[in-house]
């Protein structure tokens, strides 16, 4: 079954086709991944799943729901959950209250008055926090500022945020981009062990093959904002338009 | 105690024992000696440090927190002020309802701007609460004269209503009986402390406010306020609607500035539009980045700063100079007296934007960055003794 579907999306920018009829169809408890040379229109795509961008047709549904019209919180709160290309953290919070943020916003949902409340006395969020905190792999670094963190660590900090909120559909930006070939592969396992220990989706834009290969059970190639191929890992390996478009050219 | 950690706890309490003991501390020198006129234990300057201390307070809850700089402020402000003196003109000269009504329709107030406002964030929002509370001033001066009485201001007259008033209520501000100009002078040899019942009730309220503005920055409500500031972006794609948080907090501070609004009038029963001005809007932004925007007692610091600058340097003139510099060559004092003068009397705004620039410039976080840079300091210099102790007797072992 698909948990999400879109069904012939354009968006232009000005005279730009950025994305240009669109269809893409993602099963559930799957890694699908999307990719495409630099421009592609993969970002836009994410963007008009997400409500940061409306697609000017076309539709988006998820889990059986229409998404346009939603805004970004309420298609959060829906149970799609967003890392960026560039890490959107809370630079100036501490990790551990980085990651509280999610758990609160999970359990008190897009607005909750509690200003006579102390966060110490929060049980259950404190420990969700800390038990995501230990998954990550950074108890130790709690009490640091998230802006002080490698990129790396801010990289692992956000998919844990958006992780505690226990999201159906993950969806990640070049979760790997400008990374050490070291902070590479521990990205590549913490995201293997997420998709062996839990019930989700996700929908990852990559530019590096080996991450794409070593994840992904599905491939869409874009390219010009149009799906070019829609294929196994396998078969994209071997298909000649897509090794023309865009493997010829990364090699 | 009170849901407080031990720090915050103590924290409150430093901040209440000044408070309690604020006509000792601000009188610290003999009547009638050359220092005297730096003295500023005098009632209407203590009640005005307090009533500018819960302003700045509310206004950090907005600004520290989330960010969003207000250039408005001051129309809630003046808000309250009306509010409370149309309560001594309808009901009676008790402060109560006065205080309560103030803020009830400065929050009011804060809804409403507050909802257009935030529609827009950074310098926009900045402009847009200018605007209305320019706006607030100008209607107050002209146009809602029946309900400001324009430009002489709004007071109690002989003839008002006064509903609530009994033969043999008082004719002045008072809570249930108890006079808020009421004094008792401590005369102590030279020395002399006032105790004055408005500055006590004021700074009683200014404690709870204090008390509140620390829960509130310990509560989820006040990290997600953090939060807004630190990255709205990731906060709406975690599922957080950002608008009823900032507006939240902008009413909380709005009924802040009202509360002090409420309680300038109940010290003085009067409200002009003057209060709503946008020097008054700048006076509590100053304040609040001057003490340490987003700290707890920051803007308490720059509130007790700026207005001691404005009642004590303003008074010091040419005259008062001479005397100190007496002792010098006459040549060489009427040379100092010319440099220091600018600075003093008319020009304490000079030497108050002088020390703000450098504030800004060499302490970002404010009066409360210096003192933490003096207290790690002197830390930093008595471990350094320690290890000196320490290393001379490793020898002798
Ligand atoms: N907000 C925008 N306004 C105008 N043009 C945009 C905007 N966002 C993206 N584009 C353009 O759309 C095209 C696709 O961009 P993007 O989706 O970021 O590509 P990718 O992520 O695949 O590298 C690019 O040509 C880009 O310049
Ligand atoms: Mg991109």
């Amino acid at each position: 079954m698909s948990i999400l579907e879109v069904k012939g999306v354009n968006k232009r920018f000005g005279g730009l086709q950025a994305l240009g009829d669109v269809n893409l169809s993602v099963a559930e408890n799957t890694v699908h991944a999307i990719i495409g040379p630099n421009g592609a229109g993969k970002s836009t795509l994410l963007n008009c799943l997400v409500g940061k961008l409306i697609p000017d047709t076309g539709s988006v549904m998820f889990d059986g729901q229409s998404v346009l019209g939603r805004a970004p919180y309420e298609i959060n709160q829906m149970g799609i959950s967003r890392v960026f290309q560039t890490p959107e953290i809370f630079g100036d919070l501490t990790v551990m209250e980085n990651m509280m943020i999610p758990c609160f916003a999970k359990r008190d949902g897009a607005f909750e008055m509690n200003a006579l409340t102390s966060i110490r006395s929060q049980r259950d969020v404190l420990e969700q926090a800390e038990a995501m905190l230990a998954d990550m792999n950074m108890i130790d670094k709690r009490e640091m500022l998230a802006a002080s963190l490698s990129r790396g660590d801010k990289r692992r900090l956000e998919i844990g945020m958006c992780l505690s909120q226990q999201p159906r559909l993950l969806l990640l930006d070049e979760p790997t981009a400008g990374m050490a070939r070291a902070d590479t592969n521990n990205t590549i396992d913490l995201l293997k062990q997420i998709k062996d220990e839990r019930d989700i989706t996700i929908a990852i834009i990559e530019h590096d093959m080996h991450v794409v290969f070593s994840l992904a059970e599905r491939i869409t190639v874009l390219a010009q904002g149009t799906p070019l191929v829609e294929d196994t890992p396998e078969n994209i390996k071997g298909h000649p338009k897509v090794r023309e478009a865009y493997l010829g050219e990364s090699a | 105690m009170l849901g407080l950690t031990k720090r915050d706890t103590i924290l409150l309490l430093v901040v209440a024992a000044l408070t309690l003991f604020a006509p000792f501390i601000l009188n610290p020198f003999p009547e009638g000696s050359a220092m005297a006129q730096f003295n500023a234990g005098y009632p209407d300057l203590m009640q005005r440090f307090v009533i500018f201390g819960i302003f700045a307070v509310g206004f950090n809850i907005l600004f520290g927190l989330t960010g969003y700089l207000s250039f408005g402020h001051a129309a809630f402000l003046g808000v309250g002020s009306y509010s409370a003196v149309w309560m001594f003109k309808l009901l009676s000269m008790n402060v109560l309802p006065a205080i309560i009504l103030a803020v009830i329709v400065s929050g009011l107030f804060a809804v409403i701007i507050g909802y257009v406002s935030l529609r827009r964030s950074g310098i926009y929002f900045s402009i847009l609460t200018l605007a209305f509370a320019q706006m607030s001033f100008a209607l107050a001066y002209s146009v809602l004269t029946p309900i400001t009485n324009g430009e002489t201001g709004l007071q109690v007259y002989t003839d008002d209503p006064q509903y609530l008033m009994g033969p043999d209520s008082p004719t002045v501000t008072n809570l249930f009986g108890l006079e808020m100009r009421a004094t008792y002078t401590l005369d102590l040899g030279p020395w002399s402390f006032d105790f004055n019942a408005g500055y006590y009730m004021c700074a009683l309220i200014m404690l709870i406010a204090v008390y509140l503005s620390i829960r509130i920055f310990r509560s989820p409500f006040g990290l997600m306020l953090k939060a807004v500031k630190s990255n709205q972006q990731r906060m709406n794609f975690t599922g957080l609607n950002t608008r009823p948080y900032t507006l939240a907090a902008f009413v909380i501070s709005g009924m802040y500035a009202g509360l002090a609004g409420g309680l300038m009038a109940s010290m003085d029963p009067l409200a002009g539009a003057e209060r709503m001005q946008w020097t008054a809007s700048g006076e509590v932004v100053l304040m609040t980045i001057l003490g340490g925007a987003g700290t707890l007692i920051g803007p308490i610091l720059g509130a007790g700063f700026i207005k001691y600058f404005e009642n004590i340097f303003s008074k010091i003139n040419d005259t008062v100079l001479h005397q100190w510099f007496a002792f010098m060559p006459d040549g060489l004092e009427d040379f100092m007296v010319f440099l220091v003068h600018p600075f003093i009397g008319k020009g304490w705004h000079l030497t108050l934007g002088i020390l703000f620039m450098l504030v800004v410039i060499f302490l970002p976080g404010g009066l409360v960055e210096g003192g933490q840079r003096i207290a790690a300091w002197v830390r930093g210099r008595k471990s350094a003794k320690a290890d000196t102790a320490t290393s001379k007797t490793e020898p002798a072992e």
